[in-house]
């Protein structure tokens, strides 16, 4: 009886092993096949051959209703889902139309007029005209923000608050929107460019509610078709785009790889036709290869060492003045960056209008960080922590690694760094709280705007948010404020050259780098020009 | 025997219930504050308060505690804090990728670790006994993202017989029907795509069973060793029955009780321990899905996440035991 039992049980090992190496067998006969004609598997587009782009990327979206979410990861897919009424240039954050194509500002900088495209429909046969961008913008500024962050980042809040910019949005005529604002907004264009405003079906958001995501309809490029959650998203051809001939791909497959080498080598198998976030170390060796290419993400951000402003001996300006002498940012650049980065002098990236390229950055100068450590009354040298980042990012390759470059340098001039590390959200916390002496740290860019590093990161108000060395400068903030409303560019621009000035002197910041991100592709790709937001547009994409 | 597995049932109970408390104390003590990582670096103060509110974070523990225990029993698992979906339509797909690879990745282990463990009893000291525990010793020390990325590099680019990452191919996708990939090409008759899914096993399976195929493999020794040193084996061979059948029928039925308490273990680790296999071959399962949700303090799915792992853990061990009782008459449940 009991024999029976094992004998049986055998059998069903038996019977699967077979299948197994049955159907093992089979296919690599097809790999074998694959293999020769150099891994070109998939894109062979002789004739009906769908053309699929596989593109590998580090995480999963977290949703796809761009206007509830604030990661990377989740725009790069609804970028191409989604249109918005204005666009960023290919390349860069100037303004060129999208859904509107033309616009007019009053001269008071207050109302925004904008002429649609007309005979554009979303992918679920709803027409777009102005009633939809009307119904966008009243769906948002109903919301809250753990709901839709964004709209209130941008534009200050919801509804009646005081905060809200936009006064109303009203709709002409079939094809003309009227925004009104409250006060003038100079970034205003560069805010509503962004992928999370990205006009959406007024009919599918309104029968989906909060669930839109699961199956987001706009009017871009590529319609939504599935979602294996941190696996992969495929997005496929919109039959009816309304800019002819395009997009060239029939379907999109967004795959989330999240190791950098394993997702290197399954772009070197032919798994996918192109990866983002590849390490600086990589380059060379994909570079070397003819079956592959290398693509430079403009830079739009800035990797840095903030110094709690409020610790002391952080507190003194001439100690953190010692920090930037002390600390060889070219050395860094070149050993962890490979290259692909530029020293950062501003807190911002000199391709961002208002740059001011004047300021010469504090040179590596470790005997004049030792004066300026004596001035303070700190000749001897002083203890502290030095904060290295948990996490990889485009900004900040590896850091730690680069915290134990700057403590060689700090210890060359008396300082005695001790490098701490958490876990990255409990890193976050503890240095938003002020917790550490010095942290590294760094920010992307959302439109490009002065803005939105300069006020982010730097003015008082963010303090306990995103200003994490707790600098506060009233002569500084006076300037940002003033910016804000400043429709004038040629004005704004110098307020905001002013504004590094400031910081330049005051010193809260050790600023590193602006880096490069790298991405690898199939050298047969044509068509793919990266976005320094990191949200690119796939429509131009083709194979050779 | 069913009153055994009755009780059993019900010892579950307060072992769960022990369970959710400590991961709930736990993950609460860890700095970073949900709301926070919700709203993002840029979020105001009131923003991350109200969202605090909204959450119910800003209850005292012991309320938040008793509210999640209360939904549980009502079979409600919680809501994602990050993605707002209900953790138990969420955690299928997950839970369905993570078991077919911990079963490809087990059977691996058994049908190799517990063979090589009987030949190297069988033929102690003998080379194949030498290189056998050699290689177990190697493998429980095996780092494995160095071990995967090395598959990847000889398997995959070098040799090019496999793929190096996920599932499927997904040029040639599979509808998700019960999310048991080689299960839904059967059922949909994609028996062109059932040696793609089995192929995108074997990486990720050889990376997840090395460990518990060198444990299995040395248990599995060990307890031959002593099993075969008894009388009763003596007298088998004395009878002249060939040691093939010595070995396999009377040798190891007398010494698999030992294993078998260790395959469960082993495969209840492989559950939820599978992350850094998961990560390297970016396979979608439970163990990475728990590990994102740490990173950004989505308490619901942790502690449901957790529960869900543990609850399986202890499953596994049951039916262990239940094995025993059929492997072994001597073994009684009353």
């Amino acid at each position: 009886m009991r024999n029976k039992k094992i004998w049986s049980f055998l059998l069903f090992f038996g019977l699967i092993l077979m299948l197994f190496l049955a159907a093992c067998s089979s296919e690599n006969e097809n790999s074998e096949g694959n293999g020769e004609d150099g891994n070109t598997e998939g894109n062979s587009e002789s004739s009906g051959e769908p053309k699929v782009l596989i593109f590998g990327r580090g995480g999963d979206s977290v949703n796809l209703d761009p206007i509830t979410v604030t990661d990377g990861e989740s725009f790069k897919v609804t970028q191409n889902v989604f249109e918005t009424l204005v666009n960023f240039g290919e390349q860069d954050t100037t303004i060129n139309p999208g859904l509107a194509k033309e616009w007019t500002v009053s001269e008071d900088g207050l109302t925004y007029t904008f002429m649609l495209e007309e005979g554009v429909k979303f992918h679920d046969g709803t027409d777009f005209n102005a009633e939809a961008v009307v119904a966008n913008f009243e769906r948002w500024s109903a919301g809250t923000a753990d709901k839709y962050y964004y709209y209130k980042s941008m534009f200050g809040g919801f509804g009646d608050e005081e905060g809200h910019v936009i006064e109303s949005v009203t709709a002409d005529d079939e094809f003309t929107v009227t925004f009104k604002l409250k006060r003038p907004q100079a970034p205003f264009l560069k805010n509503i460019a962004m992928s999370p405003f990205g006009i959406a079906s007024p009919t599918a958001f309104e029968a989906a509610g909060d669930s839109f995501g699961d199956n987001p309809v706009g009017t871009g490029p590529f319609k939504f078709v599935e979602w294996k959650r941190n696996d992969s998203i495929t997005i496929e051809k919109f039959e009816d785009y309304w800019q002819e001939g395009l997009p060239k791909l029939d379907r999109v497959v967004f795959r989330a790889i999240p190791d950098n080498s394993a997702r290197l080598n399954a772009l070197l198998t032919g798994e996918i036709d192109l990866a983002d976030g590849v390490n600086p170390s990589d380059s060379s060796s994909i570079e070397g290869d003819a079956a592959l290419q290398l693509f430079e993400r403009p830079s739009m951000n800035v990797g840095y060492l903030g110094l709690t402003n409020t610790r002391p001996p952080f507190d003194n300006k001439l100690v953190r003045q010692a920090m930037n002498h002390a600390i060889d940012k070219q050395a860094i650049v070149d050993a962890f960056f490979e290259g692909r980065a530029e020293v950062a002098v501003n807190p911002m990236p000199p391709s961002i209008s208002g740059y001011n390229d004047q300021i010469e950055g504090y040179d590596y100068n470790p005997e004049k960080a030792k004066e300026l450590l004596a001035e303070a009354g700190l000749a001897d040298g002083f203890e502290m922590e030095l904060w290295a980042m948990p996490v990889p990012r485009p900004y900040m390759p590896d850091g730690m690694k680069v915290a134990e470059v700057m403590q060689k340098n700090l210890a060359d001039v008396g300082i005695t760094a001790e490098i701490v590390s958490f876990e990255w959200a409990t890193y976050l916390e503890k240095a938003r709280n002020g917790e550490a002496d010095a942290f590294m740290l760094g920010w992307t860019g959302d439109n490009g705007d002065a803005d939105n590093f300069l006020y982010v990161l730097l003015d008082g108000d963010n303090i306990g948010s995103n200003n994490y060395s707790y600098y506060d400068s009233e002569e500084l903030h006076e300037l940002l404020i003033a910016a804000q409303s400043e429709v004038d560019e040629a004005k704004r621009n110098e307020l905001y050259m002013q504004a590094q000035e400031i910081i330049h002197e005051d010193a809260p910041w050790v600023p590193l780098a602006h880096s490069t991100p790298l991405l690898a592709g199939k050298a047969e790709l044509t068509g793919f020009l990266p976005h320094p937001t990191g949200s690119d547009k796939l429509h131009n994409v083709d194979f050779e | 025997m069913v009153n055994y597995i009755g009780r059993r049932l019900l010892q579950l109970i307060p072992v769960l219930l022990g369970m959710t408390f400590v991961v709930f104390m736990i993950i609460r003590a860890i700095p970073g504050d949900p709301a926070q990582v919700i709203l993002g670096q840029l979020a105001s103060k009131e923003a991350v308060e109200a969202l605090r509110a909204k959450l119910g974070l800003d209850n005292p523990w012991y309320i938040q505690y008793f509210e999640y225990l209360g939904g549980l029993f009502q079979g409600n698992l919680g809501e994602s804090l990050r993605t707002a979906q209900p953790v138990a339509e969420e955690v299928w797909p997950y839970l369905a990728a993570t078991f077919e690879l911990a079963f490809f990745a087990i059977l691996i282990a058994v049908i190799i670790g517990v063979n090589a463990g009987i030949i190297s009893a069988w033929f102690q000291n003998s080379w194949f006994d030498y290189t056998a525990m050699v290689l177990a010793l190697v493998g429980v020390s095996m780092p494995i993202f160095w071990l995967g990325l090395m598959e990847q590099w000889i398997f995959a680019i070098e040799l090019g017989w496999l793929p190096t990452s996920g599932r499927e191919d997904v040029r040639n996708p599979i509808s998700a029907q019960t999310g048991f990939y080689i299960l839904d090409t059967i059922l949909q008759g994609r028996f062109d795509q059932l040696g793609t899914v089995l192929k995108h096993l074997i990486l990720p399976g050889i990376a997840l069973a090395t460990i518990p195929m060198a444990i299995i493999a040395r248990m599995t020794r060990s307890s031959m060793l002593e099993v075969m040193r008894s009388d009763y084996i003596r007298t088998a061979r004395a009878k002249g029955q060939k040691m093939f059948w010595v070995v396999y029928k009377h040798a190891l039925k007398n010494a698999v009780i030992p294993v078998l308490t260790v395959i469960g273990l082993q495969m209840g680790l492989l559950l939820g321990g599978a992350i850094l296999t998961e990560t390297i071959f970016s396979w979608p399962g439970i163990g990475r899905y728990v590990y994102e949700a740490i990173q950004f303090r989505d308490y619901p799915v942790i502690q449901s996440g957790i529960l869900i792992i543990a609850f399986i853990f202890v499953m596994i061990n049951l039916i262990v035991d239940i094995l025993y009782g059929l492997i072994d008459p001597r073994i009684k449940y009353d």
